[in-house]
């Protein structure tokens, strides 16, 4: 086994770690800000929107992420009148930004599902009680159905995230040297792909790990309420006959 | 029989208080085909507790809960305090709320207490006493923070305050519950079969604090299951059967002098 190669490699792809962050941070941030949209499109009652969020869950759920990044960095440039804008053409041609975009839309389409599903989710009684007490639709939706949709979502979305990690790889198709752009030039070089795909397979599963404890830990932090009670120390008393 | 009824209603009231505290004229509701309220009147005067009673289907829980318009009456006027619930006619035809923040006000004067509690999952008992106080009623945080504590003290669950329902019996929960409806100041309370969901053993310490509110003067319309609260505790029972007022008078005289059939088959149900 030749140790310096591995570490050579792993310290070669460890440096394009900050790029498949870059990527997936901002993919997972826009999708959440469009995935807001979607559900709120189909939790509105409007039909026109619920019909849009429908059918945009229909597409990008539907077809592969590689498709829809390849449909947006190779086939969008066909079209003259996007090279000849100055507010898409800059985007466009640039295809950290085309992954970034894809990634966006990809993950919208499957976090608006997850978000209905938790909006649903929360017992009705919880969003009467609100009701009953006079408080407002978006204060109601502040307090209660948020907090506990949120937490309801939390499980679902984290495996959502870290699909993301993974689906960064797909960059490498459109030339960015992310982390698996960088294992494939090394491999293509070396003709080594067992100790370098290897070296990035084991990157990217610490990376997971460490996502999906980071979100474990926010979940812990979020749910006092269904752990065990803390120790019952204090005996309660009775209520008093007299009150 | 209506007139009856209407005399019942009235000999209730405390004569020279023609203000009540909530009146409700002739609602009705149906779902479906299925008309639930046939037309029902009631008029509570400050002070009063009204146990509503009737065998499951008989429309008492639709019956409060079209009050503070969890659910929305096809017709009939609800008064709180005088003020009229202004309907409008919505697009499908029915009945919705003219305006949205009178509803929301009047809620707020209108505390209920559910069946399963329903107090917020996520927050302590602490925070479900605060959290409509300062964000309805926009009252200042230790102000309504006291307060908690004081009906926290009062409902005898203080030790209790910084636990989530969860980690507690049904018991305390409903009693949370009854402090979380207090900490509004309602001028009404809606209690929706409120120890129907607890053990028999937990019965006992939900009533009591419920009788503790009847006895300092609160306005309470119940509608329970428990023939003692209606017999002993309230100044007016309200008997309903297939969706309509089949007897209404004074507790003592209807427990001990049944005056229809459907009611004294009713009590002799329970009392098997």
């Amino acid at each position: 086994m030749d140790s310096n190669f591995y570490l050579s490699t792993i310290w070669s792809v460890l440096k394009a770690l900050p790029l498949t962050l870059e990527i997936w941070l901002f993919g997972v941030a826009i999708g959440l800000v469009i995935a807001s949209g979607l559900t709120w499109m189909r939790a509105s009652g409007y039909k026109l929107g619920e019909y849009f969020a429908r059918a945009y869950v229909f597409v990008f759920r539907g077809s592969p992420l590689l498709v829809q990044l390849y449909l947006i960095y190779f086939g969008l440039s066909q079209f003259d009148f996007v090279r000849h804008s100055p507010i898409l053409w800059p985007i466009l041609r640039d295809p950290m930004y085309c992954t970034i975009l894809a990634m966006a839309l990809n993950t919208a389409a499957y976090s608006s599902e997850i978000f209905r599903g938790a909006l649903r989710a929360v017992p009705v009684g919880q969003i009467e009680a609100a009701k009953a007490f006079g408080m407002p639709t978006f204060t109601r939706f502040r307090l209660v159905t948020l907090p506990i949709a949120l937490r309801l979502a939390l499980p679902a979305y984290s495996t959502e995230i870290i699909l993301m990690t993974k689906a960064t790889a797909l960059a490498s198709m459109v030339t960015i040297m992310e982390m698996m752009g960088t294992a494939q030039k090394i491999q293509h070089d070396t003709f080594r792909p067992i100790e370098v795909l290897t070296c990035a397979g084991v990157i990217y599963l610490l990376l997971n790990l460490s996502i999906a404890r980071l979100f474990a830990f926010v979940e812990y932090l979020l749910s006092p309420h269904l752990r065990p009670p803390p120790e019952q120390s204090q005996q309660i008393k009775p209520v008093p006959e007299v009150l | 029989m209506s007139a009856d009824l209407a005399a019942a209603a009235k000999s209730a009231s405390p004569p020279g208080d023609d203000k009540a505290a909530i009146s409700v004229k002739d609602m009705r509701k149906s779902f479906g085909d299925h008309e639930v309220l046939k037309g029902i009147s009631l008029e509570a005067h400050k002070g009063d507790v009204i146990s509503i009673l009737g065998s499951s289907g008989s429309g008492k829980s639709t019956f409060l809960r079209c009050i503070n318009l969890l659910e929305l009456p096809d017709s009939g006027e609800v008064r709180v305090d005088g003020e009229l619930i202004r309907m409008k006619q919505g697009r499908d035809g029915r009945q919705m709320p003219a305006d949205i923040r009178q509803v929301e006000r009047v809620r707020a004067n209108l505390a209920m207490v559910f069946q399963s509690f329903n107090l917020w999952s996520h927050m302590t008992v602490l925070e479900n006493l605060v959290a409509a106080p300062t964000h309805v009623l926009k009252r200042p945080r230790a102000e309504c923070l006291e307060q908690a504590e004081a009906l926290l003290k009062r409902v005898g669950i203080w030790e209790r305050r910084n636990y989530y329902p969860p980690h507690m019996s049904g018991g305390q929960q409903q009693r949370a519950a009854i402090a979380r409806a207090l900490a509004m100041n309602p001028k009404v309370m809606l209690f929706d079969e409120p120890t129907s969901a607890l053990d028999p053993e937990l019965v006992g310490e939900v009533l009591r604090v419920m009788r503790s509110l009847a006895e300092e003067g609160r306005t309470m319309l119940v509608v329970t299951h428990e023939m003692g609260f209606a017999r002993d505790v309230s100044s007016q029972v309200m008997f309903l059967h297939k969706g309509e007022v089949d007897s209404l008078g004074e507790p003592k005289e209807m427990f001990a002098r049944p005056p229809t059939q459907q009611f004294k088959q009713f009590i002799a149900n329970f009392n098997k």
